[in-house]
């Protein structure tokens, strides 16, 4: 389960100044958001539950940046960075976890179904690998429809257990559907650990006994993840889909709040930190010349006040009235 | 007009709607292999050639493709996912409840799922695994339309209604009312031919129907159930006793006005449904009626069922199982008396 800390493939000077700090600035994103919610969980301003994704940020930065706009991801309950990847806006994530009628889903998702159709993102379904099939589904009516949109699911690694998985992706396979299965793989579904309940833990292996293509990626390395999903965006949309991701990361945090992580050994924890995609991230681009501290520091400045002012406003958004209670169930 | 029976109908249905709107297909298990039986009761029988790459032939997989199904009508596809058989439904029962029915509520009324799922329901023989009562386990989610066909005529009109609704709707179906004669018939098998119209019609989907009138009880029942409720009238007519029935038809949402204009005419109702009683839909009816139209009972409700037992196999007990017309006369005669 070792992750080379190299940079492979052409490295960060092939790619365009301006995404690579786009790229940055999102991860931060992520992670900004992330830490300014839990406090706000912590602090009991915010209602609910959460499933956050610290650490596993490169992951929804480098899928996402592979997909057009109207392509269309699937999520899962730890989504909030999926979400910030596709184009959410921070304001609409914001006031949706704080329950207003001005969040993405009207205050009726909530954190485990984050969503919005106009910019690609479905409801995320909270149940383990219900997005499989739907996300498979979804590529059926692109090939049916003759679009030349690709459907991208993400999943943990817990997912793969499960029936809708085995399901889901056999059906993509046959049908050769436009659909890139995002294995974030962290290591652990819930509490237990990957090798516990896998004979084989090297899930993308798992692609070839369908018939189609799979690949293990550094998935804390952005710039990897990137090639690998603008590779498999590309094959899924000339038809050669689908394809299977499997991406090594990790969670800094909890399985959902106040889990102080008991199961995760110390000196895998510290391992994996050491491999932070931001800090990782951010030495790649220092080191190559591409920017320098004081500009990284600037876009960490202005992503925290963009979060800044975002809280503020979902703290005042209006909450839905009683009458909101019985809308939307029926079309 | 020509005579139609279920299957017939709902054959024409569908095609009729796949080539009105190219967002129609069909997706299942064994019901386009050229070849093969268009489904386990030959409802999409030969359509294959008709529409070519708008019948989705699957793998045994029901989870896999309701979520393919549900997905695909997430992006504007409209399909019409066809269960074998209804008790296979709890295997796709994650996808239906936790997905379909719920999008259109979590997401704040942005997307929605114009999605239909066919399912034959049924004790025939076929021992417990193959003949549950299904209706019960999802007329109470929210976000689903369930409606349970009993007539060829309706069995057309709905299908083609809940193609053009915009929601997830579960149709059931009952397989001793398919055909009574011919390859499909079974033993036990009831005549629910129709004439059917030539032109385009549609049967609303939260409507039920007045199949009898009468003055001194309502009978309410659906799809078997409505049919030997109709038999046990005719008979009870016999004995002087007028009998109403009702074809419950829609099971979610209840039609509550159409039966409360019988209960407030009658004052008496029996509910007959096959499958067990406790949980059944009928407590469901028939504590809707108390709540709305208690004053104007003249007796308790009472409820035909079957017992609260798997489908049993053998034909005698099978037979005790499911309501029958005498049963209902029985329940009727008692209630009337009462």
């Amino acid at each position: 389960m070792n992750v080379q800390t190299s940079i492979k493939g052409a490295g960060p000077l092939h790619h365009d100044r301006q995404l690579l700090l786009d790229f940055y600035r999102r991860l931060v994103l992520i992670r900004q958001f992330e830490e300014r919610v839990k406090f706000l969980f912590l602090e009991g301003t915010m209602p609910g539950t959460i499933h956050q994704c610290q650490g596993q940020e490169a992951t929804a930065v480098g899928v996402c940046a592979a997909l057009n706009n109207d392509d269309f991801i699937t999520s899962t309950f730890r989504g909030h960075g999926h979400a910030l990847a596709k184009g959410l806006s921070v304001q609409e994530m914001l006031d949706e976890l704080f329950g207003a009628k001005t969040g993405c889903c009207k205050g009726k998702g909530g954190s485990m179904h984050m969503g919005n159709m106009e910019k690609g993102m479905i409801p995320a379904i909270a149940i383990v690998a219900g997005g499989v099939p739907l996300a498979a589904g979804m590529a059926l009516a692109f090939k049916m429809k003759g679009t030349k949109q690709v459907a991208a699911c993400f999943f943990g690694d817990g997912a793969v257990a499960e029936g809708a998985f085995h399901e889901g992706v056999n059906m993509a396979a046959i049908w050769n559907l436009p659909v890139v299965f995002v294995c974030e793989n962290n290591l652990y579904g819930a509490s237990t650990r990957v090798d516990r309940v896998m004979k084989n833990t090297k899930i993308s292996d798992r692609a070839a006994s369908y018939g189609f293509r799979g690949e293990t990626v550094d998935g804390n390395d952005v710039l990897a993840v990137y090639e690998a999903a603008k590779r498999a965006v590309k094959e899924c949309r000339s038809g050669a889909g689908p394809v299977l991701l499997e991406l090594l990361t990790y969670r800094r945090t909890g399985h959902s709040r106040r889990d102080p992580c008991h199961y995760q050994a110390k000196d895998e924890r510290e391992s994996w930190f050491s491999r932070d995609p931001i800090d990782r991230f951010a030495a790649v681009l220092t080191e190559g010349k591409i920017c320098d501290s004081t500009q990284l520091d600037a876009i960490k400045a202005e992503v925290d006040a963009e979060i800044s002012s975002a809280i503020g406003q979902a703290q005042k958004a209006p909450q839905p009235t009683l009458d909101d209670l019985l809308t939307d169930v029926y079309a | 007009m020509k005579r139609q029976g279920i299957a017939e109908a709902l054959r024409d249905g569908i095609a009729e709607e796949m080539k009105r709107d190219q967002a129609v297909f069909c997706i299942g298990e064994d019901i386009a292999v050229p070849g093969g039986w268009g489904g386990a009761f030959t409802v999409t029988l030969g359509l294959e050639k008709t529409f070519p790459g708008r019948m989705i032939d699957t793998p045994i997989a029901e989870l896999g493709f309701f979520g393919i199904a549900t997905g695909a009508a997430l992006m504007g596809m409209r399909p019409i996912a066809d269960v074998q058989y209804g008790d296979f439904l709890f295997l796709a029962s994650d996808q239906i409840i936790n997905n379909a029915a719920k999008m259109r509520y979590m997401s704040g009324g942005t997307c929605k799922v114009p999605m239909v799922m066919r399912a034959p329901i049924g004790a025939t023989g076929r021992g417990s695994q193959h003949a549950q009562s299904m209706e019960r386990y999802f007329t109470g989610v929210p976000g689903l339309k369930v409606v349970a066909v009993s007539t060829a005529y309706d069995a057309k009109g709905i299908l083609k209604a809940a193609v053009r609704d915009d929601n997830p709707v579960l149709i059931f179906e009952h397989k001793l009312l398919y055909g009574s004669k011919g390859a499909r018939a079974e033993p036990g098998a009831v005549d629910a031919t129709s004439e059917i119209p030539d032109g385009d019609y549609t049967v609303p989907l939260d409507k039920a129907v007045l199949r009898r009138e009468g003055t001194g009880v309502t009978i309410l029942g659906w799809l078997l159930m409505a049919h030997f409720a109709q038999q046990a009238a005719e008979e009870l007519a016999g004995a002087g006793i007028s009998a109403e029935v009702i074809d419950v038809r829609s099971l979610s949402p209840i039609d509550y006005q159409t039966i409360g204009d019988s209960v407030k005419k009658t004052g008496r109702v029996v509910i007959v449904e096959e499958g067990p009683k406790t949980g059944g839909v009928s407590a469901e009816i028939s504590a809707g009626i108390m709540e709305r139209f208690g004053e104007h009972l003249q007796a308790p409700v009472v409820r035909v069922a079957s017992a609260d037992v798997p489908v049993p196999f053998s034909p005698i007990l099978e037979n005790t199982y499911r309501p029958d017309a005498s049963r209902i006369v029985q329940a009727v005669r008692q209630l009337v008396q009462s």
